[in-house]
């Protein structure tokens, strides 16, 4: 009988795998003999977004590349909860060398296997987004100008989780950190354009930026393996909830996330050479508070008995809806 | 083949003669002239297989190097001063993963207050960075030491730095014999890296160690950085062998034999010391000179094989450590300890101030004629009465205590010792 | 490559480190109750047969064979049973339930197009059951005793068998060729039928079996007492539909009134409808809201002309009318009578006010109790009398072709235990797959499709089916709109999702995901993650 296309009511295109599916459309995820770039017996904390996120995209990588692929990796968290003396977690050539310099070594990584000719081993930076947004910030606008071809890939839980949970420039507004402690007349980090680097990555104009969460496997999968098809320097940053940073639930890692997109406070989207090309419409959207509820960061914005402060819980609002004005969120196809 | 030709040109030259693979490089003077030059041989084509990333920093610089190093090509970067000290995470980092990097440093002082000429400060900073350092006397040696410098980083899987006073050779024309290809390619075999990033051989690299090892890590860079005591001088002696110059090695004795009293230095000045030797000796003092041709690893047994027949021995650095003393000064005291001989430190040459033959001459009569206190660190050519101005005039201000008065006691006799 | 010491090591090397001693709870895989088997009369697996379908092509089968283990009538279920499952189904409460029953059609059909069939696959154990009456519970006991290797007897008073299914179901509902084909089925399995086989002596018939189940039904239409006229035509509803079913043309007249609120009453109507009646109008005692009959069945008659007379009694019939009194709720919702009075034209009315069990066949068998009409059993559907069962119309339950097919399974099941000494294998109950377990996000949103239905010009003039089978692209997107409830359905979420890669993946059909207890440290994520809600945490035994 004709086959008819598998469309994928019962579960969609949002799970894992299906058994229904041809196996090259399902997620590298869903494949038995995935890569595990990122291997059992890691240190991450339990229900870790960034351990998640790593294997997600260092996966998909390998697939889009054959395995033909090494990586760099800046300081934080995930190069010490993966590679303490004397055992690595890593499944693939993995270098690190410092906090804030991950994008120029990648660079130079890349520029090795050009000179070598070697071009057909494609090189992966990642980073926090300490590494990332701050500290390495100079040499990733670096590598960004100079096309080197490289993915950078920062996957951001808004803070250093590292060193106990300070304030980064991802820090997004009265979240309450360990140096933004909810005190004082204003409680948690302050009000502020933050550092978008997805955007300022767009306004060099290299040839592919994206945003994406751990909530939305195969769309994090499909952003990677098109950043794998370009050459040049190629931007993914990637929300990963922090259980411990955040105060929540080890088993609602995905759960935050996949809130922070439907709420339209985190915006998913692609650009290319400095145009936003598609954004990941809101499929059910919650109002802000389902997301901020969560996570023990924002608890003084709901205090028990007191008021709370109704009035930054509507500021966080309003920024989710000038994400949703700005990319368009709302309405069309998902 | 001689040609007349700038440092740079020449070092340039000798680097690419080396077939690096990525050349990384942030301009800062007096590096310049040596990456501009290696950027157009890039372009030309002349330098084929390399490829130059011009970074946004030296700190990118040197990251990039330790990336094309990680991933087993031959990484070259030069820098000078300020550019050293933003690369200062970056240097440990790249000898501690044991990356064969060879850097030139042009040297040139440290601000502030800024000054981009000629002193020691910036290398002596980053001399506890487990990059093994040879200082060049000349371009010819500069040409010399940059060949024996990748041959010796990639044997021992070390991060070599050759150190070339900025300016005074960098910017300077002068004869230079530079060797030929097949010579370069004869005496420096293609890049194995020990440990590299690839697919087919997979390793983590850059662990985290925490106490249980980090003591043994360090100890064997330590082990390595010994080692290199013994490869240096074999490397030299393979290089004599092969382009019939002799350069390198740890120390260059000058007119030791039957010395009392010894100069020690490093670098360029070696030239005008060696002329005021000659000077003493025909005046019949009995003076001789030691080239410091590598400071790290110390050679502490070949320094104090050299300097054990003299009496005295007179340290001219360009860089001292403030409030504390000389540094080339305290290794060589270190290299003496035991012997009756007497040390005198004295800082010369800082942010490009000239050395002349003359304060040169003053100082050793002074030294002879037991006129200098060798337990006192000693500046050449230091406007004495400006200083006392100065520290009198803040001494107004605040009590300044015996120390500092001692510190003014010991400025006078130096220059009084100028002729 | 010889290693420098520390600073690099060997990939995958951290897989020494059991980070599963971290662990305070644990994850487990479970089979939650779907509450669509849970609420399926006839015991079928839906969840199961749904996950076989889902697969489309070779999976029909599979899917057909899964329906056939609990329940031999697929193409008849997927005609006439009102679908608990459905009403039960999770996924009301994203956007519509499944369409189970129009799949379940689907797969029967297939079956009978394809010819599929069953077989014996079990040696005979010499045992002879009697089986009484050739109704949906009689044929689903003999279907269900026949596949466990036992010789079975039906004896059956009428002429034909199907029972309710063919005498109380009208053929625009269930095509007599369907219904045909899946008794034959049942026959072909070695059943042997014997037509016009009244019992009017079981307790000496009994004798010669070694178990008897007892499925005669009900099929006397209960009469109420009106006052009519001697040229009064009333007639009820069970006669009428089984007289028709032997070939009667009831003289119905132009104007036909029901009595009652059931389906039997919404079967006469439309059944009046199209033997050319006009005008078929139901009169009864309450209003809509009060009805018995099926949503569906009265959407489809009021949809084919149907009228509806609510809130009135039937006082006087007389020739070419009815005098009827208007009712009132109570509090209670029970009619109360008003007093006041109108007439209605009517050529004939038809009585649909229930029906009752022939039991004279019981009579002089031991310890047989009757109550209320109908006979007492225990949970084993054992009458008072070892080794007479009884099921369907006949016992205390909710009467429904899809009851009464479920009593023939569980007669089955309990004779089969009987027969062989040992207690029936006690049925575990898991525990309800309810909504709050579910993480609905990952279903895709897919409103339910439904059925065609036939032109209303053929409707009402012929005894067409109704309602159409879907065809097979539809079928399989409602099988996908399953949303497994409580039971994995290999999705890889589990095994994508855990940040330690503590789940291992099978692979094989039938064996699914492991947690590998060496890694897992109780994020309880894959059970956050699972669609379906067929994992759990549990605490760890520290």
């Amino acid at each position: 009988m004709a086959f008819q296309e598998i469309k994928l009511y019962q579960v969609g295109t949002s799970v894992v795998g299906n058994r229904l599916l041809d196996p090259e459309h399902r997620t590298a995820q869903a494949r038995m003999g995935r890569s595990n770039t990122l291997t059992s017996g890691h240190r991450a904390c339990q229900g870790c977004g960034e351990a998640l996120g790593a294997r997600y995209v260092l996966d998909a990588a390998m697939r889009a590349t054959g395995g033909n692929m090494v990586a760099v990796n800046s300081t934080g968290c995930l190069e010490v909860f993966s590679t303490p003396y004397p055992e690595s977690s890593w499944q693939l050539p993995w270098l690190h060398s410092l906090f804030g310099n991950g994008p120029a070594v990648a660079a130079g990584v890349a520029a090795a296997l050009k000179a070598k000719g070697r071009e057909d081993i494609r090189v992966v930076g990642q980073a926090g987004d300490g590494g990332t947004v701050d500290i390495g910030f100079g040499c990733l606008s670096g590598m960004f100008e100079r096309n080197d071809d490289v993915l950078f890939v920062c996957y951001d839980n808004q803070g250093y989780m590292n060193t106990g949970v300070q304030r980064s420039s991802a820090t997004p507004p009265a979240a309450r950190t360990a140096n933004t402690k909810a005190i004082g007349p204003e409680a948690g980090n302050v009000f502020g354009q933050g550092k978008n680097v997805p955007r300022i990555a767009m306004a060099h104009e290299i040839p592919y930026v994206a945003t994406a969460t751990v909530a939305d496997l195969h769309d994090l999968e499909a952003k990677v393996e098109k950043a794998m098809t370009f050459r040049g320097a190629r931007y993914l940053h990637v929300l990963v909830p922090c259980p411990l940073g955040w105060g929540a639930n080890s088993a609602d890692t995905i759960r935050v996330a996949r809130l922070a997109k439907e709420s339209g406070i985190f915006p998913v989207f692609e650009g290319e050479r400095g145009e936003v090309t598609a954004v990941s419409k809101i499929r059910r959207q919650v109002p802000v508070e389902d997301y901020l509820r969560l996570q023990k960061r924002y608890a003084h914005l709901f205090a028990n008995g007191a008021a709370g402060r109704p009035d930054i819980v509507a500021r966080l609002q309003e920024e989710a809806d000038r994400n949703i004005a700005r990319y368009g969120l709302l309405g069309g196809e998902l | 083949m001689l040609r007349q030709i700038e440092g740079s040109q020449a070092v340039a030259t000798a680097v690419q003669l080396c077939r690096p693979e990525v050349i990384s490089a942030y301009p800062i003077s007096p590096q310049t002239h040596i990456v501009e030059a290696l950027s157009d041989r890039v372009r030309t084509g002349e330098l084929a297989g390399c490829e130059y990333l011009m970074v946004e920093s030296e700190f990118g610089a040197l990251s990039a190097c330790i990336g094309s190093s990680g991933a087993g090509a031959r990484s070259y970067t030069a820098t000078s001063s300020q550019g050293l000290l933003f690369m200062a995470e970056a240097l440990f980092n790249a000898s501690g993963l044991g990356l064969p990097i060879v850097m030139t440093v042009a040297n040139r002082a440290i601000g502030a207050p800024i000054n981009i000429w000629n002193d020691h400060s910036d290398s002596m900073s980053m001399r506890d960075s487990g990059w093994i350092q040879l200082f060049a006397r000349s371009n010819q040696e500069a040409v010399e030491l940059h060949i024996q410098a990748f041959r010796l980083a990639e044997t021992l899987s070390v991060p070599v730095m050759v150190c070339m006073d900025g300016f005074v050779l960098t910017h300077a024309f002068e004869a230079v014999d530079l060797p030929s290809q097949e010579q370069v390619d004869a005496f420096l075999p293609p890049f194995v890296p020990q440990q590299s990033l690839d697919p087919r051989d997979p390793v983590t690299i850059g662990a985290m160690v925490g106490p249980e090892a980090f003591a043994e890590v360090k100890y064997l860079m330590h082990a390595k950085q010994v080692a290199a005591l013994d490869e240096i001088p074999r490397i030299s002696e393979d290089f004599a062998a092969t382009f019939g110059r002799d350069s390198g090695g740890l120390v260059r004795p000058y007119r030791l034999d039957d010395a009392e009293t010894v100069v020690v230095a490093l670098g360029s000045v070696l030239g005008t010391v060696e002329e005021v030797v000659d000077a003493m000796r025909e005046e019949g003092v009995r003076f001789g000179a030691l080239a410091i041709s590598c400071f790290r690893p110390w050679p502490l047994e070949e320094v104090r094989e050299a300097l054990s027949g003299a009496k005295r021995v007179v340290v001219v650095e360009k860089a001292f450590a403030v409030g504390a003393g000389g540094i080339v000064g305290q290794n060589t005291r270190l290299a003496l300890s035991g012997l009756p001989t007497e040390v005198y430190n004295v800082v010369a040459g800082l942010g490009g101030r000239p050395i002349t033959q003359a304060s040169l001459h003053g100082l050793f009569a002074d030294v002879v004629e037991a006129r200098l206190d060798p337990r006192r660190l000693h500046f050449l050519d230091l406007d004495v009465a400006l200083v006392e101005r100065e520290l009198a005039r803040a001494g107004q201000g605040r009590r300044s205590g015996p120390h500092a008065e001692n510190m003014l006691r010991d400025l006078g006799v130096v220059a009084s010792g100028s002729v | 490559m010889e290693k420098p010491f520390a600073i690099t090591l060997d990939i995958g090397s951290s897989r020494a480190n059991k980070t599963g001693s971290w662990r305070t709870e644990r994850a487990v895989y479970v089979n939650r109750m779907p509450p669509c088997n849970d609420g399926c009369p006839a015991g079928e697996n839906v969840q199961a047969w749904l996950y076989e379908g889902e697969e489309g092509g070779a999976g029909y089968e599979r899917a057909w064979r899964q329906i056939m283990v609990d329940n031999p009538f697929p193409a008849v279920m997927g005609r006439v049973c009102y679908h608990p499952c459905e009403t039960a189904c999770n996924r009301a409460q994203l956007d519509d339930a499944v369409g189970i029953n129009s799949v379940e059609r689907f797969l029967g059909d297939e079956a009978l197009r394809q010819g599929w069939t069953v077989s014996v696959d079990m040696t005979a154990t010499g045992r002879h059951v009697l089986v009484v009456g050739a109704g949906p519970s009689g044929l689903s006991a003999a279907y269900h005793l026949a596949r466990r290797g036992h010789t079975v007897t039906i004896k059956e008073a009428g002429p034909m068998a199907g029972g309710m299914m063919r005498f109380g179901i009208p053929r625009y509902r269930l095509s007599r060729d369907v219904l045909d084909a899946e008794i034959q089925r049942i026959l072909d399995l070695g059943v042997t039928l014997e037509l016009d086989s009244k019992v009017t002596d079981l307790a000496a018939l009994a004798e010669q079996y070694d178990a008897v189940f007892l499925a005669v039904g009900a099929q006397l239409g209960k009469r109420a007492y009106i006052p009519a006229g001697s040229a009064a035509h009333v007639l009820d509803a069970v006669s009428m539909l089984r007289g028709l079913e032997e070939g009667e043309q009831p003289l119905l007249g132009r104007r036909v009134a029901v009595y009652g609120g059931g389906n039997t009453a919404m079967d006469a109507a439309r059944t009046a409808k199209r033997l050319g009646a006009s005008e078929a109008i139901v009169v009864y005692r309450r209003n809509k809201d009060r009805m018995p009959a099926h949503e569906s069945e009265f959407m489809e008659a009021e949809d084919e002309g149907v009228l509806f007379k609510w809130l009135t009694t039937i006082k006087q019939v007389d020739q070419g009318k009815l005098v009827v009194e208007k009712m009132e709720l109570d509090e209670t919702g029970f009619p109360q009578p008003t007093g006041e009075l109108e007439e209605l034209d009517a050529d004939s009315l038809v009585l649909a006010l229930g029906q009752d069990t022939d039991l004279s066949l019981l009579e002089g068998v031991d310890g047989l109790v009757v109550e209320d009409g109908v006979v007492q059993v225990g949970p084993d559907l054992m009458t008072g009398h070892p080794g007479i069962f009884a099921g369907g119309d006949m016992v205390p339950f909710e009467r429904s072709v899809t009851v009464a097919v479920g009593h023939g399974k569980r007669a089955a099941r309990s004779i089969d235990a009987w027969l062989s000494g040992a207690a029936p294998e006690p049925v575990a109950r898991p525990a309800l797959a309810t909504y709050d377990t579910l993480n609905t996000w990952y279903y895709s949103d897919a409103p339910r499709t439904h059925r065609p239905v036939l032109e209303k010009a053929r409707r009402e003039s012929t005894f067409d089916e109704v309602v159409q089978g879907l065809d097979e692209g539809t079928a399989l997107f409602e099988a996908r709109r399953c949303m497994s409830c409580g039971n994995c359905f290999s999705c890889d979420n589990c095994y994508g999702v855990c940040p330690d890669n503590a789940v291992i993946k099978l692979g094989q059909p039938g064996e699914k995901y492991l947690i590998d207890l060496d890694y897992c440290k109780g994020c309880g994520l894959c059970v956050s993650e699972c669609p379906s809600g067929a994992i759990q945490m549990v605490p760890e035994e520290i």
